[in-house]
């Protein structure tokens, strides 16, 4: 028998930190508050595993500790996280994606980082999953059209990224690139958007800790409908703001003119943040439907101020008039 | 006796699509988003029947067979069956509730242009059976019914702004194209 512990023994070191914080606050005298976090915590550690289905090769990760990471609301069965998106590079239409996107080799893959920063660098995607340890998070999914998702994803803050290419004071945004590879994305002869696709975030909002490069959902690799083999997954954003399958991310001074934005300016703003009382032109952003609830008779339900992050990122927002800054 | 029972199936055949949907409905086999998929598998079934109904008087004439000539009002009567049906999936699953459905109309005016086009194909159902039609004198009842071309371009311009979300118009040209085509038969008639 071996003196080592078995893995399984070995107290992750988030749940470790968290201990820590406990104490710490603690000893601090904010028992009422320590009280409340650890409530939480204990929620998050009775929340069961995520299941696997089986159908793509396993990601490991641990469960992550960032604020707001882990939310409580029942997940949206995989089948409909791969089944029913866009990603208009394979067309219009939220089956086209899955339909299509098994055409799009994930390997090799490259993710040039370049731009306003002191170490440009060209990463390998092996390398790049390398980066940081992977986490699991529980994020709500909102599309601009009216319908979210609960998916459970794998990836670490893109903030890891972000200090390892070492951004110049002049670098005020961050442009991502989505592969635009005509011979297997058939959306790419439409001109709904430019090609390829960009998405943009400021770099405040770029280092945010709920900010995600996410390698994976549901404990495996991402499929390639929902951006395999690297997407960015902004939580408190409406859907499009998070791009997939990302080649290139450049470090730029000035906003980034993103696609959605080019091509419907006065519907589609820069920040593009959830907010239920800023109506898009053709249609309110007051309620949503939330995917795999039950069948026809669920009702709608009300969306939250950035998606229920407000806690965690409206302080990125103080004093802008968000129906300005839609 | 099986004479009438196929004659009794024909009737009801146009009802066979939105009958497969409420089936899939019933067994949630529409699926990620249900309510989505019947609402717009109903709202297109009516489009489709609407410009089935305007085809028969032409293909009757081009063809000669005055006997088909019963499945205008028959299938007239079907499209507004499916229209009703997306009505009631629009008004009891998407949007239950008054100031729901009114603050929805306010903010996506497509819904209205729909509503009124529906509203029109109530009047042409309601006065669609021969009594109406002896009532109303045949040419008054003939203006009405002509309302149909209304109704059918406020039904594309619904569809159309609807699609315009997506920017991708192959369906609204089919039907379009088709009904302009059914139009444009009757405007080269009416002169020659």
């Amino acid at each position: 028998m071996s003196l080592l512990p078995k893995p399984s023994e070995i107290t992750p070191p988030a749940v470790y930190a968290q201990r820590r914080l406990w104490l710490q606050s603690m000893a601090a005298g904010g028992a009422g508050a320590a009280l409340t976090a650890w409530g939480q915590r204990s929620a998050f550690a009775a929340m069961p595993p995520v299941v696997r289905p089986g159908v793509l090769a396993p990601l490991p990760a641990q469960r992550s500790d960032v604020a707001g990471a882990l939310v409580t609301d029942p997940l949206t069965p995989y089948r409909d996280v791969s089944t029913y998106n866009n990603f208009y590079e394979f067309g219009t239409r939220k089956e086209d994606p899955a339909k299509h996107a098994h055409r799009m080799p994930t390997r090799p893959w490259t993710v040039q980082v370049d731009g306003l920063v002191h170490k440009p660098q060209t990463f390998d995607i092996e390398d790049l999953m390398r980066l940081s340890p992977m986490q699991e998070r529980i994020y709500r999914m909102r599309c601009v059209e009216g319908w979210s998702m609960v998916i459970p994803w794998l990836g670490y803050s893109l903030s890891a990224l972000v200090s390892a290419v070492q951004p110049m004071g002049s670098a005020k945004y961050v442009e991502f690139y989505t592969l635009a590879n005509p011979e297997v994305m058939p959306g790419l002869r439409s001109r709904v958007l430019q090609w390829p696709y960009v998405e943009g975030l400021r770099l405040d909002e770029a280092t945010h800790p709920l900010t995600l490069l996410s390698f994976g959902l549901y404990g495996e690799v991402l499929p390639n409908a929902n951006g395999a083999p690297v997407r960015l997954v902004v939580p408190w954003k409406y859907g499009f703001k998070s791009g997939k399958s990302i080649v290139r991310i450049r470090f730029v001074e000035q906003q980034p003119r993103t696609s959605w934005n080019v091509s419907a300016p006065h519907e589609y703003g820069f920040f593009s943040n959830v907010n239920p009382k800023v109506a898009h032109p053709r249609w309110s952003q007051a309620s949503e439907r939330r995917i795999g609830q039950g069948g026809l008779t669920t009702r709608r339900q009300p969306t939250l101020m950035f998606n229920g992050y407000a806690e965690q990122v409206a302080h990125l927002y103080a004093g802008m008039d968000l129906k300005r800054f839609y | 006796m099986a004479l009438m029972m196929i004659r009794g199936l024909l009737w009801i055949a146009p009802g066979t699509p939105a009958a497969m949907y409420w089936f899939w409905a019933l067994q949630d086999a529409l699926g990620p988003n249900p309510v989505e998929a019947l609402l717009r598998a109903l709202g297109e079934w009516s489009l489709i029947g609407l410009c089935l109904t305007l085809s028969v008087s032409p293909v009757v004439k081009i063809l000669r067979k005055p006997k088909w000539m019963l499945w205008r009002r028959r299938l007239g009567l079907w499209t507004f069956a499916y229209v009703l049906q997306h009505l009631a999936v629009y008004v009891v699953f998407e949007m239950p509730g008054f100031t729901l459905v009114v603050n929805d109309v306010l903010q996506r005016p497509f819904i209205a242009v729909g509503f009124v086009s529906a509203l029109i194909l109530a009047a042409l159902a309601v006065t669609s059976y021969q009594r109406a039609r002896i009532h109303m004198g045949p040419q008054r009842w003939q203006r009405l019914h002509q309302g149909v071309y209304v109704a059918a371009a406020l039904a594309m311009l619904h569809f159309y702004w609807m699609r315009t979300g997506k920017n991708d118009f192959t369906d609204v040209w089919l039907f379009g194209l088709w009904l302009a085509a059914l139009l444009l038969w009757r405007v080269v008639r009416a002169r020659g």
